[in-house]
Formats: structure tokens, C-alpha cells, sequence
């Protein structure tokens, strides 16, 4: 590896950690800004120039970060020619659109959003290129849509910008959904997600019958990308965006990932007629098209987009011949093209800026308005019509050459002519750019004074110009050498560079000449010409793009509206009746083996417990109306519930179920007190009929599958007998629940009691809430007198008060002993909690809520609080003992004179869980309770009605008080 | 017992789809209770049944029941009562602020838009 290699992973990730720099230092100045947001990227440009010199020598730089070996899924990192091409355009270019935004971006825009947006796009299309692991290519992908997406409709107040960003984030998202298929196919056949890997694979992958398939899904990515017909549309409706974003999308970057990733897997899905066919065509197609369209467009920008997409054709169509020498001419018009592009769409927004108009028929005659900027035009637009000697000339006279060489349908010379044909509508457009904007008379209607920008504004699109002269006059000087390792990397052969600009009199010169002179003759009859395209009636995409996503829309709203509108007892009718149909579905396909387990014999006491429990189910459901009785009805089938635990070996069940039990029916009387006494029958008969079809349908279906469990043994040993056998060497404990509650799945545990903790958290919040708005005006009006029933005689007995009091010690003592003994005995942390809960419960309810919490100190937030504490700080123990987290210990403790006893770690974690439990069931009372005081319920003084202890004087306060 | 036991769980299932399925809270909610119970006896049941071995280890005794589906089922228990708690507290919510304790009404506009 060389020592370079470990800049990749900076230079990938510089500009995502630089993006938290823009929105900080916007508050410094927009200088500052824009000179953060540039040294990140300047940086990570600086870093990969050190790569340089080992890539140029032929290295291939890689970094590996182990992130998810087991599915594949690694960071790792790759520089090799086409990488160091792509990442220096992004980074490069990158620079000089900074710069660039900097100026044109005016005040009122948030200049520090459009930064970050830049950077955090910046930073994925680095890593899709340095990617050398095709998932994690996939995430910065997926990456490059969502920061596109935020950069093209940055300008949110306008409906084209909004419009313009769904729409390109549709078609590409939909694309990299399709990508992602045709990746996961091909890293199957492959064998390994790293694209070095894959990359030796050729003939597994194109003698696999799937690599059709994975081609396909790979290519639409790619197109759509790309914008290849047909999906070219999105992009021209992208151009909405500031132009910066369109300089540096839609000429570097982002549609070029598409063609990025053609080249890059250009070596194993390459070669094959598919390839040839469907790349080739799509690219032709394309070029030609876009091209056409693009002569008759009056938006700068949209003149330009479609251009981009034409170019886009024709790199496209390069890498589809399939051919060495044509990979190698497409690598260099991707250079060129970025080149040219990136300063024409630059000099479009400064058009823009100064005469506030992009409209082709409101401009011309501004070069003497604005030199500098028609000079940097008319240079750039003259390479991109391919004249000589600029850059666009090269690639297109190879270009031509090689497309001359080349058999695809009908006669041998159709692919040559329309590429001809393609290469003069681009001549025509880019002649009409200069011809229509700059030259002709001055006019004196310009929507505003256009003049030169300052310096700041045409230096970036200066310097590309440049380039563009520089490369055009001596190629080998300063492209040959990119050229050459890129190329070497698409075609994984060394391949042969020449570029130079006299070819003598071969076919390509003479198509060229056609090109130009015909290109120059349709400028002539422009005018005629548009009056004929705007008398042809056109597909619109958008109109099309438009009635599918509202068709699409259309259908979902349907859909989700037919199973969940908004009707509580329609989602859940769905509910009852899918499972078991799909139920139904899963026997029906299935074999059932015989059974294997003999049955339990039945005993007389279960079966009394079995028919008190199903009288009272039917009773429960017979009289659900009347609900005080619902809730008789309801504990009397928690405690049949409760008796099976016990006579089914489950003491520790048993116990919970009981408490939670009192617990539940406390709740929810409290509830009651606040609700209708009575539920209005309301429902149909047909309902109710079709209600208890489902019911009894549902019910059945849980019998059915629940026997077939219990006569069957596991189909697999179950993992309980490890419990088993180590819940005493390694937990400490006999009562082998508890241990896995405390120790071989504690983790499980502490997620638990935490998310029981949030629900007594939720269910405060959602009383203060209630209580503050509407439900908290109506709790005040509501008069305790209105219950039928009348008021009880006594609100604070004298028997249960003092019973209360007596019992208070001893449940205490009660939940200590089963805290105590839980880790070898029936008990725990739960169950303790719940008891000590009920005993501070009783006191509630004998002398009043708020009698009762005025005399304790504990809040019950904190509770809950230290109880996760104490679980946590449990868990990190074992970290210190250098142990996994919630590792546990045990030893023998001995205190003289009680006898020696064993002691766990475990036992600490237990006293989180009883912490939590007790807060969180308290705190849910006292949330309940708390709406009581609201309804006017005064507070007494004393802890009973009646007290001998106490004088009249007092007592009669006290009624007064009551 | 097998049968004894699948019944019980398939009744007390049927009860609780139907209150679920009624329209006003009350009911939904001791519906939900009924599908808890149903629920954490079908979790404990996937353990098999077994009668008079608890999982308590003893000296001389090599066969218990199994553990784990009680464990699971044990902190269900519990945490089945914070869902209780927290939808008796939405339903009370929902019925104090609006004043009715229906359950069965969609919503009259929900503001989404027809189109992209």
C-alpha cells in the first residue's frame, strides 16, 4: 500500500466535515463563508495532488476500513486513473464554482444553506468515485440525489426550483433504486462487493445468465443520471436552479456520475453485443436529439442543458462501441466537456445576472457591452461546436473517427451520419449562442445595463478557458498524461495516446467540414426554422412526468385510504382479517408433521379455572357496555390468568401478572372517573354480526395455531437448556427467569425498563398537555356531584386508613423479601417494584392523593431516572473489570450473625429495574391523579374522616374543608 | 390441558378482536387488555407446558420447564402495562379535549394534497 493511500479516506471526507463549517461562519461575513466552504475543498485538491505522482507511475492506491465484513459491506477506497480524473474535476471545479457562488449569489439568498448543500453534494460524488466497494459507492449515490435535490431547488420560493428538484430526485432516486438491484446481481455473481474483485471477473459476469438483468438495472441507473433519452428530461427542468448548481451539477459532476460508472465497469459488462446495442443506441439517440432540441431553445440555460445532455450522448455512445481507442476518446471529451461546459454555463450566469434575462430573443449585440465575457464565450462555445484548435475539436475528431469505423444498423455509413448529423446541430446552437447573444446590433431594451462583472465573478470561467486553449494547442502536454492513466483504467490495458489535430483527408475530417458548413447554414435559417418547430406539436415530458406522479399519487392515496382512513376500528378489522388469511395461506402451502407430544391430562382444578375464565370472557363481552362491570369482569380474568401461571411452573409469572394486575385496574378506575359510565350501543346488528365473524375467525385461528405448538416438541433444540445449565456457574442464581432477565439478557432489560421509564415520561406530558388546553378547562367544569351513583358516604375510612398504615410496614418488608430472594427464589426486581408501588398505592387511596404526596419527598421523574442510572452504571462496571458490557460477577459475602449469603452483581442492576418499575407505575398514577384535583376535588386536612384522636373543633374544619 | 389452554387463549383472542372493533374507547382499551393476556399466554405456551417444574434449580432435580419464554413473557407483562397506561391516557386525553370519546371518525380534512 502506498503511503498516500491513507489520504483517501480525508479526501472523502473533508468536504462532509467541512460542511458544518459554512452555517457557522455566515456569521462572519459571506467572505468568510465562501473562504471556509473553499478550504476544505482546497485541502482534500491538495491531498490528491499528493496521490498524483503514484497514479501517473500506474499504482492503484487502495485503503481498506473494515465497517460490516459479514455483509460485505467495507470502506474501502480506490485511486487509480479515472478516479484521479473525476475526483480532480469535482474537487477543481468545485473550487472555482465556490468562488464563482461567491459573487453570484445575492444578498438576500442564505449563503451559508447553499455552502453546505455544496459541500455535503462535494463530498458524495468524491466518495462514488474513490468508492472501491460498490455499496458504499451505492450510499454516496443515493447520497449525490438527496444533496442534488437540496441544491436544485435552493432557491425555495420559486415552483419551478421545487418542481425542478422532485423531479430530478424522482427519475435519478428511481434510477438508483434500480442501480442498487443491479449492483447487489452483480456482486453475487462476482462474489465480493469490492469493485477490485469484481473488476477481475469479466467472463463469471458475462456468462452469467443474470448478467443481462444486472446489466439492464445498472444501465438505468446510469441514464438516469446521465438524463439519457428518455429520461433526458429532468434535466432541462433542474436548470431552475441557481447557475452556479448548474455549472457545476450538469457539467462536472453529478450527470456525469453515470457515465463515471459506465467507465468504471466498463471492463467486465463491456464487449458484449447487449452492451454495444443498448449503450450505443441510448448515446445516439440521445446525441442526435438533445442536440435538435437544443438549437431551438431560447433559455440560455436550457440552450446548454440540452447540450449537456447531447454531450452526455456522445460520451455515452463512445463507451458503448466498446472498443479501446473509443474508451479512450471518451475519457478525454470528459475532460473537455467539463471544461468548456462548466465556463459556458458560467458566462450564461453572469448574462443573466447583469442583463436579468437568460431569453435569447431579448439579448445580442452585448459584446461591446460586456468584452470579457464574450470573449471567455465565444472561446469556450467555439470549442463545444468542435472548431479547431480547441479542445472540443480534438475529442470530436477522433469522436467522428471512430464512429466512421462503426457498423450499427441499416447501411454501413448510417451510424457516421447521424453522428454527423448530431455534431451539426451542435455546431448550429453553439454558433447561435455566440451569434444570437453577442453579436448583432446593440439594443436599447435590455431589461437591465449589462456590463462586465468584477473580476471575482469571470475569473473562475477565465481559467477554464484557458485550459480549454491550452489542452486545444498542445494536448499531449496537458492531457496526455490524465488521458493515458484514465483510459488505463477503463480498459485495464495500456493504451495508446496520440492526439493531434491533422489527421489529412480521412472520413472524419470530411465530416467535421459537413458539420460545421451545415451548422453554419441552419444558423442562417434559424428564424424559418423555429417558426416551423413551434408549429409542430411536441410530447411535453413534463406534462407526461406530471400525470404519472399524480396517477401515482392518485393510487397510493387510494390504497392507504382504503385500509386506514383515519378509523381506528377499519385499520384494525384489516389487521384481524389479513394475519389470518395469510395464516390460512402459510398451512394451507405447508406440511404439518404428526404430533409428538403426548398431552397433559386434565386435572378438575385448571378446568374449574378454565370455565370461570371463559364465563367471564363471555360475560365480559355480553355486558362491556356497563363498564364498571367490564372491570370486574376483566380482574376476575387477569387472576384465572395469573392461577395458570402457577399451575403451568411459572411462580415468577404468576407473581408479575397478579401485581400489574391491581395495578392495571387502579388505572384504569381512576380512568373511569372521567369517562361515560355506559358505552352507548350504537353499532348495527350487521355489524356487530360481521364484527364477530372476524372475532370468532380470528380467535379460531389462534386455538388452531396455538395446539399445533403445544403438541409438537421444537422443531430445533431450543437454546434454553444453555440457560439452564449456566444460570449458577455463570450467573450466580438458581431462579434461572431471573438470571436471564439480569444477566443473559439484561441488555434486553435495560432496553425495557427505559422504554417503560418513556411511557410514564409520555403519559405525564400528555396530562400536562391535557390539562393545559381544551380537556383541562373541560376537567373544571366537570362537578363530582354529577355521578349518578352519589358520592361514598366515607371518602377517607377510618378502618382503611389505619389498615393502610398497618400494612404500609409490611408490604415494604414484603417487597424487600422478594427482591431479596429473586436471583435464587421466585422474586425480582419487577416484582418488587410492583408490590412496594402497590403498598405506597394503598396509602393513596385511604387518605387521598394529595394528602398523600404532600407528606412524601421523592419525585418520580428521579425515580426513573436513577433506576436506568444505577441499570447503566451497572452495565459500565463490567467494562472497567474489562468485561463486555453488563457482564456479571458474583461472590459469598458474610456478615456475622447472619449466615453467609451470596451476592451478584446482578443484584445492582435488579435494584435499577425495581427503581424504574416503581417510578414509572407511581408517576403514572400520579398523572391520573392529578386531573382529579382539577375537577374542583379539595384537599383534606387530615388523614381520615373520623378520628377519635382529635377534638370537635377539628373535626368540623375538617368537614368544612372536605 | 393443551386444548384446555388453546381454547382459553383462542376465546380470550375473539373477545378482545371484538371490543377492539367497537366504537368508543372504553371498550378498545379492555379489548387491548384481553389481546395482552392473549398474547403473553401464547408467548409462554411456546415453551411448552409443564406442570410442577418450575425453573428453579434444585439439588436432585434435573428437569424444569422452560425458562426463557417466561422471562420474555415477564418483562412483556410488564411493559403491556405501560402500553395500558399510556392509551388509557390517550383515550382520556382524546375524550377530554374533544369531548367525546369516539373512535370510529376520520378525519374531516387532513389538509393532503390531490396532486404532486
Amino acid at each position: 500500500m502506498d503511503s498516500a493511500a491513507v489520504f483517501l479516506p480525508i479526501i472523502a471526507a473533508l468536504p462532509f466535515l467541512g460542511a458544518l463549517l459554512p452555517g457557522l461562519m455566515i456569521q462572519a461575513g459571506r467572505n468568510t463563508c465562501a473562504a471556509f466552504t473553499a478550504a476544505p475543498t482546497i485541502l482534500a485538491l491538495l491531498l490528491l495532488m499528493l496521490c498524483v505522482p503514484a497514479v501517473l507511475r500506474g499504482e492503484v492506491l487502495t485503503y481498506h476500513i473494515d465497517w460490516l465484513p459479514s455483509l460485505g459491506l467495507n470502506v474501502n477506497f480506490m485511486l487509480d486513473g479515472l478516479g484521479l480524473l473525476f475526483a480532480g474535476m469535482i474537487l477543481g471545479i468545485g473550487l472555482l464554482i465556490i468562488l464563482y457562488a461567491r459573487f453570484y449569489l445575492s444578498r438576500e439568498d442564505p449563503m451559508g444553506q447553499f455552502y453546505t448543500y455544496l459541500l455535503l453534494f462535494q463530498g458524495a460524488m468524491v466518495g462514488i468515485v474513490l468508492s472501491d466497494n460498490i455499496l458504499l459507492l451505492l450510499i454516496f449515490w443515493e447520497l449525490t440525489s438527496l444533496s442534488s435535490f437540496l441544491l436544485i431547488g435552493y432557491w425555495k420560493h420559486l415552483p419551478e426550483g421545487r418542481q425542478g428538484a422532485r423531479m430530478a430526485l424522482t427519475v435519478t432516486g428511481m434510477g438508483g433504486l434500480a442501480m442498487i438491484a443491479g449492483m447487489l446481481i452483480l456482486g453475487n455473481i462476482a462474489g465480493s462487493y469490492d469493485l477490485s474483485v469484481i473488476l477481475t471477473q469479466k467472463e463469471a459476469i458475462q456468462a452469467s445468465p443474470l448478467y443481462l438483468p444486472a446489466l439492464i438495472l445498472i444501465l438505468a441507473g446510469c441514464f438516469t443520471k446521465s438524463a439519457q433519452f428518455p429520461f433526458h428530461f429532468w434535466l432541462p427542468h433542474a436548470m431552475a436552479a441557481p447557475t452556479p448548481v448548474s455549472a457545476y451539477l450538469h457539467s462536472a459532476t453529478m450527470v456525469k456520475a453515470g457515465i463515471f460508472l459506465m467507465a468504471r465497469m466498463w471492463p467486465v459488462l463491456a464487449g458484449t453485443p447487449e452492451w454495444f446495442w443498448i449503450v450505443a443506441s441510448t448515446g445516439l439517440i440521445t446525441m442526435v436529439i438533445a442536440a435538435k432540441i437544443a438549437l431551438f431553445k431560447d433559455d440560455l440555460k436550457a440552450l446548454l442543458a440540452f447540450s449537456t445532455v447531447s454531450h452526455l450522448g456522445l460520451i455515452t455512445m463512445l463507451l458503448g462501441l466498446g472498443t479501446k481507442a473509443a474508451a479512450t476518446v471518451a475519457v478525454f471529451h470528459i475532460i473537455n466537456h467539463a471544461t468548456f461546459k462548466a465556463a459556458l454555463f458560467m458566462t450564461a450566469g453572469i448574462v443573466d445576472h447583469e442583463a436579468h434575462t437568460r431569453d435569447i430573443k431579448r439579448l445580442g449585440g452585448l459584446r461591446h457591452l460586456m468584452p470579457i465575457t464574450f470573449t471567455i464565450a465565444t472561446v469556450a462555445a467555439l470549442s463545444m461546436a468542435g472548431i479547431p484548435p480547441l479542445n472540443g475539436f480534438l475529442s470530436k475528431e477522433m469522436m467522428l473517427a471512430e464512429v466512421a469505423e462503426t457498423h450499427w444498423i441499416g447501411p454501413y455509413w448510417l451510424m457516421g451520419a447521424l453522428a454527423t448529423l448530431g455534431a451539426l446541430f451542435s455546431v448550429a446552437y453553439s454558433f447561435r449562442y455566440i451569434a444570437h447573444v453577442f453579436l448583432g446590433p446593440k439594443r436599447h431594451d435590455y431589461p437591465a445595463h449589462p456590463h462586465d462583472p468584477g473580476f471575482g465573478m469571470w475569473a473562475a470561467p477565465a481559467l477554464l478557458t484557458v485550459l480549454v486553449v491550452l489542452i486545444g494547442f498542445m494536448p499531449m502536454t496537458f492531457a496526455g498524461d490524465l488521458v493515458r492513466v484514465s483510459a488505463q483504467a477503463v480498459t485495464q490495458a495500456e493504451p495508446y495516446v496520440k492526439i493531434y489535430h491533422w489527421h489529412g483527408l480521412v472520413p472524419a475530417f470530411w465530416m467535421s467540414v459537413v458539420a460545421v458548413l451545415g451548422g453554419a447554414a441552419l444558423l442562417a435559417l434559424h428564424a424559418p426554422l423555429m417558426r416551423a418547430w413551434n408549429a409542430t406539436p411536441r410530447p411535453e415530458a413534463k406534462t407526461m412526468f406530471d400525470a404519472v406522479t399524480r396517477a401515482a399519487t392518485r393510487a397510493g392515496t387510494a390504497l392507504t385510504d382504503g385500509v386506514h382512513d383515519g378509523s381506528l376500528m377499519r385499520n384494525a378489522a384489516v389487521f384481524a382479517v389479513v394475519v389470518p388469511v395469510l395464516g390460512w395461506f402459510a398451512y394451507a402451502a405447508g406440511g404439518m408433521t404428526a404430533p409428538t407430544r403426548a398431552p397433559l391430562p386434565v386435572a378438575l382444578v385448571p378446568a374449574v379455572g378454565w370455565v370461570i375464565l371463559l364465563v367471564s370472557t363471555a360475560l365480559l363481552v355480553v355486558y362491556h357496555r356497563a363498564r364498571f362491570t367490564a372491570l370486574v369482569l376483566l380482574g376476575i380474568v387477569g387472576l384465572m390468568v395469573s392461577l395458570g401461571f402457577v399451575y403451568f411452573s411459572a411462580p415468577d409469572l404468576a407473581l408479575t401478572q397478579i401485581s400489574v394486575e391491581v395495578v392495571t385496574i387502579i388505572l384504569l378506575l381512576l380512568a373511569l372517573n372521567f369517562l361515560p359510565r355506559e358505552t352507548p350501543a350504537e353499532s348495527s346488528g350487521a355489524r356487530r354480526l360481521r364484527d364477530g365473524v372476524i372475532a370468532l375467525a380470528g380467535g379460531a385461528a389462534v386455538t388452531g395455531l396455538t395446539y399445533a405448538i403445544l403438541v409438537r416438541d421444537f422443531a430445533q433444540d431450543s437454546i434454553s437448556a444453555f440457560h439452564l445449565a449456566n444460570s449458577y456457574k455463570g450467573g450466580g442464581g438458581t431462579n434461572v427467569v431471573n438470571v436471564i432477565l439480569v444477566d443473559f439478557r439484561g441488555f434486553d432489560t435495560f432496553g425495557e425498563i427505559i422504554v417503560l421509564g418513556i411511557a410514564a415520561l409520555v403519559i405525564f406530558a400528555l396530562t400536562d398537555t391535557v390539562l393545559r388546553g381544551a380537556g383541562g378547562r373541560r376537567l373544571a367544569n366537570l362537578s363530582p356531584d354529577t355521578n349518578p351513583e352519589g358520592q361514598a358516604g366515607d371518602r377517607h375510612p377510618l378502618m382503611m386508613v389505619i389498615a393502610t398504615r398497618v400494612m404500609m410496614p409490611i408490604a415494604l418488608m414484603v417487597g424487600a423479601y422478594i427482591f431479596l430472594r429473586g436471583h435464587n427464589e421466585p422474586g425480582g426486581g419487577f416484582i418488587a417494584g410492583l408490590v412496594v408501588a402497590i403498598a405506597f398505592l394503598m396509602q393513596y387511596m385511604a387518605s387521598g392523593y394529595a394528602w398523600a404526596e404532600a407528606r412524601q419527598r421523592v419525585t418520580y421523574h428521579a425515580t426513573i431516572g436513577l433506576g436506568v442510572l444505577i441499570a447503566a452504571l451497572t452495565g459500565v462496571g463490567a467494562w472497567l473489570a474489562g468485561r463486555p458490557f453488563l457482564t456479571s460477577d458474583y461472590g459469598y459475602l458474610h456478615f456475622p450473625p447472619i449466615e453467609e449469603f451470596e451476592w451478584a452483581t446482578a443484584m445492582a442492576f435488579d435494584v435499577g429495574v425495581f427503581l424504574t418499575v416503581v417510578g414509572a407505575v407511581m408517576l403514572a398514577l400520579q398523572s391520573l391523579s392529578s386531573m382529579a384535583r382539577r375537577t374542583g376535588e379539595t384537599v383534606n386536612v387530615f388523614p381520615m374522616d373520623i378520628n377519635p384522636a382529635r377534638t370537635d373543633t377539628d373535626t368540623d374544619e375538617n368537614r368544612g374543608g372536605t | 390441558m393443551e386444548l384446555l389452554l388453546a381454547s382459553a387463549i383462542g376465546v380470550l383472542t375473539a373477545a378482545g378482536i371484538y371490543l377492539v372493533l367497537r366504537l368508543r374507547s372504553f371498550p378498545v382499551i379492555v379489548g387491548l387488555a384481553l389481546l395482552t393476556y392473549a398474547v403473553n399466554l401464547f408467548l409462554f405456551a411456546s415453551g411448552r407446558l409443564v406442570v410442577d417444574m418450575p425453573p428453579v434449580l434444585r439439588d436432585g432435580v434435573d428437569s424444569y420447564t422452560d425458562p426463557l419464554p417466561q422471562a420474555l413473557v415477564l418483562t412483556a407483562i410488564v411493559i403491556s402495562f405501560g402500553m395500558t397506561a399510556v392509551v388509557v391516557m390517550l383515550a382520556l386525553g382524546a375524550y377530554l379535549s374533544a369531548g367525546d370519546d369516539d373512535v370510529s371518525l376520520a378525519p374531516q380534512d387532513d389538509g393532503r394534497e390531490g396532486g404532486a
